[in-house]
């Protein structure tokens, strides 16, 4: 990574693109690293400058996560596809009920994406990590030709160490907990679909992206018995729940006058005929809690700035669907999502 | 959310409630077909049937214009975009249609054709012009809602001199497929009338409904307390013994609809002299082509493209369901076979259809799958 001066090209940040010899494994590719990702993330772990980085040991059981991300477009009201590998990452590890401790990122270039955008998507990354207390470790950085990639694609992995006695897990939901919901639901993915389709509105919709890690371990130190925890991404909270229930083998009654929607994101779902249950979330978690304790994690959760309008939502129980109380008050089911959620036609 | 909230109003829905409880006699039973898959949608998502005494049965109609498009119309589209390499347009749910060779617009994208989904006809437009090179054609479908926003389409694609954009015409028109239900013999006893169809086409054209076959229509708006409201009004027409069209979506909805639009449909539409709906079979003047001006967008002109009828899959209720006959639960293949995820029949495609919304919303009633 130590380029003598004289060699190294000077990264055109302004003006300049990604091209093919950026992840071509010589002087360009190094010369990127050191400029802009090293600089960025800089961290002890990262500079040792190996194929891997070496962390002190940790006690306890560790938990890892990985996912990809591949937004378009690349920057939304409220965050960009950089701190959203970020946060979706950690909320991933803090959704087991573990503290994150370490981050990894692999990028797929595209040919031809302006550096100015690659940089502040690193940056974007680099502050997330920061804001969250999780380095970012280790990186891989490669070039697709132009057409092959959507602009970047960011795919993180996330370490954690898992305290004693905690294990969270989707089969553990029995009929009579409590569900509880830490705030709005839609409000990423209105945000992203809101973006691409040039909608706008009086308010402008902002997504949720945040890493939820804080908010779990003030939840887990509530004493209060948890059994799950999730943050309802893709698929939104309707698909989150029928996974929960899948997996414990129970049923759920939701109450739809407890589940919050922003004002723009349902005058947008409305005007897309999309449902808010359905719509992805970045920053929302779901938690499943044993009845006696609802009360107190609730104000646990409350008192979080993350959730101040977290709120119980409903109640698993002994039947086979996901249903819900509607405000109108009738009955319906909350299925899985079938494909994608396509909008209505008239 | 205003002018929205006000009409899912949860204590208001419970006053309604208890008068159509209060009038209806509960001797006899009150057969009301929603004619339009946005009453579908809106009573199986809002559970408003928990809501209603047990003699007052809803019955879905035809009015989900996914529902409806034959076979063969899919597989029109599907060769233009496969084999005359065209850049296909269409309505989101159409993507989903299953058309012969188990194919969708959805798949034939997926094994390389140039299919998009368009939010609005002017987003066909702009594709056209962005795409000089390639031919576009938009499978335009959907009953008089949609049809005006074509005209407009077709009225600026040819004032802009658009020489790669056509149509695939597949707007049918509502009082067609009422009349094809009350002349088949569908026992009912009155019509929940559509919402926007009629904020086009107006309350005029339900009039024979109630003068002729004496039936009642009560046009709603969209939302459950409309239909709330509609079922009241028609339960308290039967009572009477009357059959008049009324309007509860007075909000939206005149006698006369929306003249501009009707103009701009007649500039730009023709009636076809027959054409072939799912479930109702081939129905004289039920449809619309280009005028004969227009001949230059039309695909089925420009590209020679041939329709070419393909029965339905045979185990499939959605004829009779659509034809109000049968619920979704009495067809086999119902959950099992069929589900939204694999959609045997249209009715299981849109969630305006009446299988994908009992499905989707209302099973657990009946302890299917």
């Amino acid at each position: 990574m130590n380029i003598a001066k004289q060699y190294a090209r000077p990264l055109d940040m302004k003006n300049g693109r990604v091209e093919m010899s950026h992840g071509a494994g010589g002087r360009a590719m190094a010369h990127l690293i050191a400029e802009l990702f090293a600089r960025a993330f800089d961290n002890v772990f990262l500079a040792q400058g190996n194929d891997g980085a070496v962390m002190p040991a940790v006690s306890g059981r560790l938990v890892m996560s990985t996912d990809s991300h591949v937004v378009s477009p690349l920057f939304f009201a409220g965050g960009d596809i950089g701190c959203l590998s970020v946060h979706g990452t950690i909320n991933d590890v803090a959704m087991m009920g573990a503290q994150p401790l370490y981050l990894s990122a692999a990028f797929i270039l595209e040919e031809g994406l302006q550096l100015a955008d690659l940089q502040r998507i690193v940056e974007s990354m680099a502050q997330a990590a920061r804001e969250a207390g999780v380095p970012i470790v280790t990186g891989d950085t490669k070039v697709v030709e132009r057409g092959k990639g959507d602009g970047i694609f960011i795919t993180t992995t996330a370490v954690g160490v898992l305290g004693d006695g905690v294990t969270l897990s989707g089969d553990r939901a029995l009929a009579g907990d409590k569900i509880l919901l830490s705030g709005t639901i839609g409000d990423h993915g209105m945000a992203v679909l809101s973006q691409r389709e040039n909608l706008s509105f009086d308010a402008p919709i902002v997504s949720d992206t945040a890493a939820l890690h804080t908010l779990v371990q003030a939840m887990l130190a509530s004493g209060a018995s948890l059994r799950v925890l999730r943050d309802p991404t893709r698929g939104g909270l309707a698909t989150t729940l029928n996974e929960i229930a899948s997996q414990s083998g129970v049923g759920m009654l939701l109450n739809e006058a407890a589940i919050a929607v922003n004002a723009p994101v349902a005058a947008a779902c409305e005007f897309l005929g999309l449902d808010p249950l359905y719509v992805a979330n970045e920053g929302k978690l779901v938690a499943i809690c044993a009845p006696e304790d609802a009360e107190r994690l609730l104000f646990v959760m409350r008192a979080h700035p993350q959730a101040r309008q977290a709120a119980i939502v409903g109640e698993v129980n002994a039947d086979r669907f996901v249903q819900m109380t509607t405000k109108l008050g009738g009955r319906r089911i909350v299925d899985w999502l079938a494909g994608e959620q396509l909008p209505r036609i008239c | 959310m205003k002018y929205v909230d006000e009409f899912r109003d949860g204590a208001l829905a419970g006053r309604i409630a208890e008068h159509i409880a209060a009038t209806v006699n509960p001797a006899r039973d009150y057969r009301l077909m929603e004619f339009c898959g946005g009453h579908t949608h809106a009573i199986s998502r809002y559970g408003l049937a928990d809501l209603l005494p047990s003699c007052v049965r809803l019955i879905h109609g035809p009015g989900c214009p996914v529902c409806v498009l034959p076979i063969g119309r899919v597989d029109q589209a599907i060769r233009l975009a496969c084999e005359a390499g065209v850049i296909l347009c269409t309505y989101a749910d159409t993507m989903r249609v299953p058309a012969s060779d188990h194919l969708t617009l959805m798949r034939a994208r997926a094994q390389g054709a140039d299919v998009r989904m368009i939010y609005s006809t002017q987003d066909a437009l702009k594709i056209a012009r962005e795409h000089p090179d390639r031919e576009v054609v938009f499978l335009a479908i959907g009953f008089e809602t949609t049809t005006p926003a074509t005209a407009v389409a077709i009225i600026e694609a040819a004032s802009y001199g658009l020489k790669n954009f056509s149509i695939l015409c597949n707007h049918v028109l509502t009082p067609s497929a009422m009349h094809a239900i009350v002349a088949g013999g569908v026992a009912l006893d009155g019509f929940i009338g559509p919402a926007h169809v009629s904020t086009v086409i107006g309350s005029q054209p339900y009039e024979v409904f109630a003068e002729v076959y004496a039936k009642p229509v009560v046009i709603a708006g969209f939302e459950p307390l409309d239909v709330m409201q509609a079922i009241l009004m028609l339960v308290r027409q039967i009572n009477e013994g009357r059959a008049a069209v009324e309007n509860e979506f007075t909000r939206a909805v005149s006698r006369a609809g929306n003249l501009k639009a009707q103009a701009l449909v007649a500039q730009v539409f023709e009636l076809r002299d027959t054409f072939d709906w799912r479930g109702l079979g081939a129905l004289p003047d039920s449809a619309l082509k280009l005028r004969l001006a227009f001949s230059a967008y039309d695909a089925e002109v420009k590209f020679s493209a041939a329709y070419h009828p393909v029965p339905d899959h045979k185990a499939c209720e959605c004829a009779a369901i659509l034809r109000g006959e049968k619920t979704p639960s009495q067809c086999r293949i119902f959950g099992s076979v069929c589900t939204p995820e694999n959609p045997v029949g249209s009715c299981m495609v849109s969630s305006e259809g009446a299988c994908a919304a009992h499905y989707s919303y209302g099973r657990f009633r009946e302890g299917a799958t």
